[in-house]
């Protein structure tokens, strides 16, 4: 095992004073922590940990789902949301794993990058006493420049060559070092690139309905869900967006095939313009990028009260998830009733429509589920409710869906259900209508900033070729010694001789300093380029194969 | 067009099946082979350590001789017919991939789209450059031949379950895969899944046969009585996955290029990035173990088995347990 021989030992000081005991433990530690053992079994567990958030569900990534495993395990979920599980990966126990693994890792690389730009700077070291005992080995006459000559030859072949007297050592590939340690520091600032996103972005999700009255400016109160990072400031980027036009295109199966939004944004300093964008084509606007995430439709529902007034509900209605676009909402009208004369509201005369609707709805019954994403069909199946919504007590609650306690306790009453197809309306039972005007569209939005996506990119590509420079390339050196003439007798070759009449030899040695099988073919073309044949003739091909052949790969 | 892939497919998975049978032939052959020639061999050491039988036998005895030549002739018989069932089974092999090769393309013309589009067309994809990198292997090596038995069998396993479990009709693709980073990231996973497919199999053949080099003579590690050195088994593994890491990187890197254009952040810890994740994890410690002296190689060969492992969970296991952004896979 030759990989890891240049690595520095641990500076072995001679100790001057007494070892201080918590010096010597803190000093211990340290290096047990940076060792590569350390690494690797941090590297295992940080696999390990990562299973849980593939297993369990994330809020992170879908907060419904762990509601639903809330009430699938009362029991459980809540000793598991203790230990983090459903935010796995900001949870205690993953982040001291990494933070222990990128602390080895930076006291693991500091030493290293030292060492190595020192090693960058510093000549290839001397040629050693006994050449033969190398991993490659030749004898052969000395070209006619002798050791400059050799040193040229190298020197083109983009060795690092040094020469000393009579002899040459030269190395190559310390792109190796430089690639790994390239690698592990992108590893670093991938990290810093994931805690600037964490700290200085924000990203909300929202729904944009279409026209001028669904006009949305970024501010922090238009998000539905908002999550700000800890360093965000107050105010976001400016800006206001218009939806103009949605244009969804779906295959016979319903599959989507084509999304295009059009829209009028206006941002802070400069004229409204038009921009579109998509799945896969975000808006990218100054601090700030918008990305298509869904789609759906609103159902417009026009309600006439006892006393002639009318409201129209716009509230999107949410998808179901089904292919077809079955969707689901609520046009509640707590003003409803309200005598305009005296201004006097009846609290408990409030209604509200709960509403499914189907796109293109089934020709029979039952009327529950979509079976295609474009209107086709358009089928709006109202529940009507009378009484008092509970929007004055005071709780929150979605405008998404009907409050039920309300309906529980006997506040809210169910007064009748309808299928209306579009233009239809619904007369109830005490003389008010409902009416299924038409429909529009809403897009689902993602306006999201994170600093650290550049860094990211950047660190990226250390990351891969840092990656190919540590595996692909190798370390090796050469060593060549140009024996005086007539020396080659007394050194016991017994080949050696004097073939060109007492001209001198020259001894060529080489040791991989990594695992690097094609070592001896690339030393037997040396060799023959240092013998003079520069194409690497018969001659020297032959002996390179022999040599190969006989060679130990790696050194010891 | 659409049938004809599939049928040329089903047709590919029968002819890995042959040469798997083939190889298994080429097996048994083989240690029959050698039964035959133990026995004799112990009287008879020279015979098998000089070449000519003739003067050695002589010097033993005529009973013997004749008994010894009735062996080796049987026993040469049997060694041809074993080095036959490996030729065709190899034979068997290209065959298989080449057909392959055919189902995809056609698959893909039919499709008007590069041929990954859903798992089905994944795991046909990935399976494919397995089965051809394993033909480039086994050119440079023709020694490791004996180890097609193991891609065989693997190849018929994930051609069959394509076909069985994941199969989907042909349909473009939808809006969020339609994008050249989602090409790139598909492609180089799907090369880099193919390579690490491969790598298996020495990591597989290196802990039998260090196994049997230390004298294990029980089930599996008989098997690798006949496998080249441990050592360049090992050597094997490693620059395979060495060549594949790097790809692997980039693939995750493409993907999470273009899940920020797609759902607007690179990374979300969706299901099949965390265990995109856990591969890399676990392959970057295969590399790591192997530069750490004092792990032994058996344990850095588990760890590219177990590397492996992960990348099939991520293959099928995530699309059929998990629900996630990756939701094309068609189950
Ligand atoms: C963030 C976690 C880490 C990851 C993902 C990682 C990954 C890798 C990979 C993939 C390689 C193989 C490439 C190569 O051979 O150059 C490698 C090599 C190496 N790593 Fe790490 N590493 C991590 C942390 C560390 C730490 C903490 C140390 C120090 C203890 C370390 C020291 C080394 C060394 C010395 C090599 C070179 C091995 C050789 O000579 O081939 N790494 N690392």
């Amino acid at each position: 095992m030759t990989a890891v021989d240049d690595r520095p030992a641990a500076p072995a000081e001679a100790p001057r004073r007494r070892p201080n005991p918590v010096l010597a433990l803190l000093r211990n530690s340290w290096r047990q922590l940076t060792s590569m053992r350390t690494a690797l079994v941090l590297l295992f567990l940080l696999a390990v940990a990562a299973i849980p958030g593939s297993v369990l569900p994330q809020r992170g990534v879908n907060p419904e789902d762990v509601r639903d495993f809330y009430t699938a395990y009362p029991e459980l979920a809540p000793m598991l949301d203790r230990v983090g599980a459903f935010e796995a990966f900001g949870s205690v126990w993953f982040s001291a794993i990494y933070l222990l693994l990128f602390t080895s890792l930076i006291g693991c690389i500091t030493p290293r990058l030292r060492d190595h730009v020192r090693a960058l700077r510093a000549a290839p070291p001397a040629v050693p006493k006994r050449l033969e005992r190398l991993p490659q080995h030749e004898v052969l006459p000395a070209p006619a420049g002798g050791a400059a000559a050799v040193a040229e030859t190298l020197r083109r072949r983009r060795w690092r060559v040094v020469v000393r007297g009579d002899e040459v050592s030269a190395e190559k590939g310390y792109l190796k070092e430089t690639g790994n340690l390239i690698f592990h520091t992108s590893m670093v600032v991938v990290l810093v690139g994931v805690a600037l996103g964490s700290w200085y972005g924000w990203h909300g999700n929202r729904l944009l309905v279409a026209g001028p009255d669904g006009v949305f400016c970024n501010t922090r109160q238009q998000y539905a869900e908002a999550k700000l990072g800890p360093r965000v400031g107050d105010d976001l980027p400016r800006f206001c967006m218009q939806l103009d036009e949605f244009d969804a295109r779906f295959l016979p199966s319903g599959q989507p095939s084509y999304f295009n939004a059009k829209v009028t944004v206006d941002e802070y300093g400069g004229a409204p313009r038009p921009a579109e964008f998509s799945v896969n084509s975000p808006l990218r606007l100054d601090g700030a990028n918008v990305y298509l995430l869904g789609h759906g439709y609103v159902p417009l529902i026009r309600y006439t009260d006892r006393f002639g007034n009318t409201q129209t509900s716009n509230l999107p209605f949410l998808t179901t998830g089904d292919i077809g676009l079955t969707s689901e909402g609520l046009a509640a009208f707590p003003d409803a009733n309200v005598n305009p004369d005296t201004g006097e509201r009846d609290p408990n005369l409030q209604v509200a429509f709960s509403g499914l609707y189907l796109p293109t709805a089934p020709q029979q019954p039952p009327f529950t589920r979509s079976e295609y994403p474009t209107e086709q069909n358009p089928l709006l199946d109202l529940i009507a409710y009378r009484g008092n919504l509970g929007l004055d007590a005071g709780i929150p609650g979605s405008v998404y869906q009907l409050d039920q306690r309300q309906v529980r306790n006997g506040r809210l009453t169910e007064i009748g259900q309808k299928q209306l197809r579009m233009g239809e309306s619904w007369t109830l039972d005490d003389g008010t209508t409902v009416e299924f005007v038409g429909t529009g569209r809403y897009i689902v939005l993602s306006v999201r900033h994170d600093p650290g996506t550049m860094l990211l990119l950047v660190s990226s590509v250390g990351l891969v070729l840092g990656l190919m420079g540590s595996l692909f390339v190798r370390r090796r050196r050469i060593f060549v010694r140009v024996l005086p003439a007539g020396s080659a007798d007394g050194s016991g070759y017994p080949d050696g001789g004097s073939p060109t009449g007492g001209s001198s030899l020259v001894e060529v040695a080489g040791l991989p300093r990594t695992e690097h099988p094609g070592f001896a073919a690339e030393f037997a073309q040396l060799v023959s380029a240092i013998r003079g044949d520069e194409r690497g003739g018969e001659a020297g091909a032959g002996s390179g194969v022999e040599a190969g052949a006989g060679a130990r790969e790696g050194a010891e | 067009m659409s049938a004809l892939s599939d049928q040329v497919v089903s047709i590919a998975t029968m002819v890995y099946l042959l040469a798997m049978i083939s190889h298994a032939v080429e097996y048994a052959l083989g240690n029959a082979r050698a039964k035959v020639v133990a026995a004799p061999a112990r009287e008879l050491v020279g015979a098998a350590v000089g070449g000519g039988a003739t003067g050695v036998t002589g010097s033993v005895g005529g009973a013997g001789s004749a008994a010894v030549t009735a062996a080796q002739t049987g026993a040469e018989r049997t060694a041809r017919r074993a080095e036959l069932a490996g030729r065709i089974a190899v034979v068997m092999t290209a065959l298989g991939a080449a057909l392959h090769l055919v189902g995809l393309v056609t698959r893909g013309l039919a499709a008007d789209r590069m041929p990954w589009g859903n798992m089905y067309e994944f795991v046909l994809t990935v399976s494919f450059i397995g089965a051809a990198a394993w033909l480039v292997v086994l050119v440079k090596m023709p020694s490791l031949r004996r180890l097609g038995l193991f891609l065989n069998l693997v190849m018929a396993l994930l051609l069959a379950t394509a076909e069985l479990v994941l199969y989907t009709p042909i349909v473009p693709l939808v809006p969020a895969l339609n994008s050249y980073w989602f090409i790139v990231h598909v492609s180089t996973i799907v090369f880099a899944s193919g390579l690490f497919l491969l790598g298996v199999v020495p990591a597989m053949a290196y802990l039998m046969r260090a196994g049997y080099e230390q004298g294990k003579r029980s089930f599996p590690y008989t098997l690798a009585k006949r496998l080249p050195a441990a050592a360049g088994l090992e050597r094997l593994t490693f620059v395979l996955h060495a060549f594949s890491f790097p790809v692997f990187t980039f693939a995750v890197i493409a993907g999470a290029i273009w899940a920020e254009a797609a759902w607007g952040r690179p990374w979300g810890w969706d299901p099949k990035e965390t265990w995109a994740f856990i591969s890399w994890v676990v392959y970057a410690g295969y590399l790591h173990a192997r530069a750490t002296p004092s792990v032994k190689r058996n344990v850095t060969a588990w760890l590219a088995i177990l590397g492996f492992l992960t990348v099939l969970m991520n293959l099928f296991g995530v699309n059929i347990f998990f629900e996630g952004l990756h939701s094309y896979g068609g189950l």
